[in-house]
């Protein structure tokens, strides 16, 4: 036909990812007056490593949240992380990797199959929560990059822009935010990159665009709103550690027999069991027993 | 003068308003945690607010005397209800933390009393306080004599700074709040290191000098 345009190459028909992204869309759509607000629908799968507990509250999920770049307050991100501008998004990953490069979001979803995990989430503050993170393994995003075989560590660090997140014109904390982990622990199936939270794409509050969930370990490890991702050959130094050594270690294994110096770690709190929820006790690992193997031989009471 | 004209309105202005008005936010702390009005964390939430309130009350206390002898404002006829208040919002705080917070678990509960500093300390401040509000009516201040009385509730002293120490001790990294209280606390004692000395200086000044009269 006189018309065809020879030109068109395959890479012009919709990709697939792309056209199975519509179609959870379209079936997402259905849920949607139940969601409230238009947040794009994740398309995901189903995961093994997902906790059968119930999910908090999307409600309190994302109005009760520790993110001091935007203030000490539990309510302070939910109120101020909307002026937080999450597209276009890039995460810089450098340091002892074979193809270091700014990776836009796009570039780091593409070909990935989200999961649901529903885990749970402990607070270094003794309180818990179960969490319904739609993510990806940290192991598959380090396997297309290639690892060198010197490296050891993997050092993260949240966004800087005090314009947008208004804490980081104090000194509260020594920004950027960083946290880090050993590879060992990076490669695990359970540590998870999460874009998002109850289906849908995760809110500015909980560290959109794309965040660490690592869920055997004290929330402050699963760090937010992430640019940068470095491999390494020493321990990075991390915000917390750094701050106060004694009372907030690099590991930060979820451990009931190692308390906080100025509180206990036997026991926790749910957030959203109301007011007379009462405690109960912390699990070792925070439950997740399968990481046991990754310290054989480490004393916890010293790498606490 | 302004301060005569305040004062003026203090002495028509009854104290007995305090006991009823007083408990009211603690009551609507109450109902709204019970009915999912404070969030995520209503426990918490209670928590803070009443050893808020608590300490908010203390310093209003401790500026009676201050405002006395700095601006010539005489609101001692309420400091009475100021300090009842704030003892039953630190009973409050305290019951909230243990009946809500630690529900159960009582071994825990108190170990952390012996164990955890900033709890230590709390439950200190609660403890110095019981003595005056004991003693927080006319017939123990008559039992007790002026001088005596007085001295007891310098216990105050203590037990404000312990209960600001007690808010500086719990918090992660270095937020202005609890400062802010620790500072007024510590400015209001600093207020009473001034004024004494002032007032011995005059005494010093006064034997100095012989009055006409002796002379």
């Amino acid at each position: 036909m006189r018309g065809h345009r020879p030109d068109l190459k395959w890479s012009d028909v919709t990709p697939k990812h792309v056209f199975m992204n519509r179609r959870a869309l379209i079936a997402g759509a259905a849920g949607l007056a139940l969601a409230g607000p238009a947040m794009a629908k994740l398309a995901y799968s189903r995961s093994d490593y997902s906790t059968p507990d119930a999910p908090t509250n999307l409600e309190d999920i994302t109005s009760y949240n520790n993110f001091y770049e935007f203030g000490f307050g539990k309510g302070d991100p939910a109120k101020y992380a909307g002026a937080l501008t999450t597209d276009p998004w890039s995460i810089k990953i450098d340091g002892l990797v074979d193809r270091p490069g700014e990776y836009g979001l796009d570039d780091i979803l593409k070909g990935v199959s989200l999961e649901e995990r529903i885990y749970r989430f402990r607070c270094v503050e003794a309180w818990a929560m179960i969490v319904p993170w739609i993510g990806f393994p940290l192991s598959g995003l380090l396997d297309r990059v290639g690892v060198q075989s010197k490296a050891k560590y993997v050092a993260f660090e949240t966004l800087l822009r005090p314009s947008e997140m208004r804490a980081q014109k104090t000194s509260a904390l020594d920004w950027p935010y960083r946290e880090g982990l050993r590879l060992d622990e990076a490669r695990h199936p359970l540590t998870i990159l999460a874009t998002g939270l109850y289906g849908e794409e995760i809110p500015n509050q909980n560290g959109a665009p794309i965040r660490l969930v690592v869920p055997w370990k004290y929330g402050f490890k699963s760090i937010k709103s992430i640019v940068r991702i470095s491999l390494t050959d020493r321990q990075p130094e991390t915000t917390w550690n750094a701050l106060q050594p004694e009372e907030y270690g690099f590991y930060a294994n979820v451990n009931p027999e190692v308390d906080h110096p100025r509180w206990s770690q036997a026991t926790e709190r749910r957030v959203g069991a109301g007011l007379f929820g009462g405690r109960q006790d912390t699990l070792k690992f925070n439950g997740y027993e399968e990481v046991a193997g990754l310290y054989v031989g480490q004393d916890l009471a010293r790498d606490y | 003068m302004l301060a005569d004209r305040l004062n003026a309105l203090f002495r028509k202005l009854p104290a007995w308003p305090i006991y009823i008005v007083g408990p009211l936010p603690g009551i609507w702390l109450y109902w709204q945690g019970a009915t999912g009005a404070l969030g995520a964390d209503p426990v918490r939430a209670i928590e803070h607010q009443t050893g808020l309130y608590a300490l908010q009350l203390i310093i209003a206390g401790l500026a009676v005397t201050p405002l006395r002898g700095f601006a010539g404002l005489n609101l001692l006829k309420f400091r009475r209800a100021i300090g009842i208040m704030a003892f039953a919002y630190a009973g409050l705080h305290l019951f909230t933390w243990a009946a809500l917070d630690m529900g159960l678990y009582w071994a825990q509960a108190l170990g952390d009393i012996v164990k955890r500093p900033y709890i230590t300390i709390g439950m200190a401040a609660f403890l110095l306080l019981v003595p005056l509000v004991a003693t927080s009516n006319d017939r123990a201040v008559r039992r007790l004599g002026a001088v005596r009385w007085r001295k007891l509730h310098w216990l105050t002293y203590p037990a404000a700074l312990l209960a600001a120490l007690h808010f500086v001790w719990l918090v992660k990294a270095w937020p202005l709040e609890p400062f802010v209280y620790l500072g007024a606390v510590l400015g209001l004692l600093g207020l009473r290191v001034v004024a004494k000395g002032a007032r011995s200086a005059s005494r010093r000044k006064g034997a100095a000098a012989p009055s006409p009269t002796a002379s």
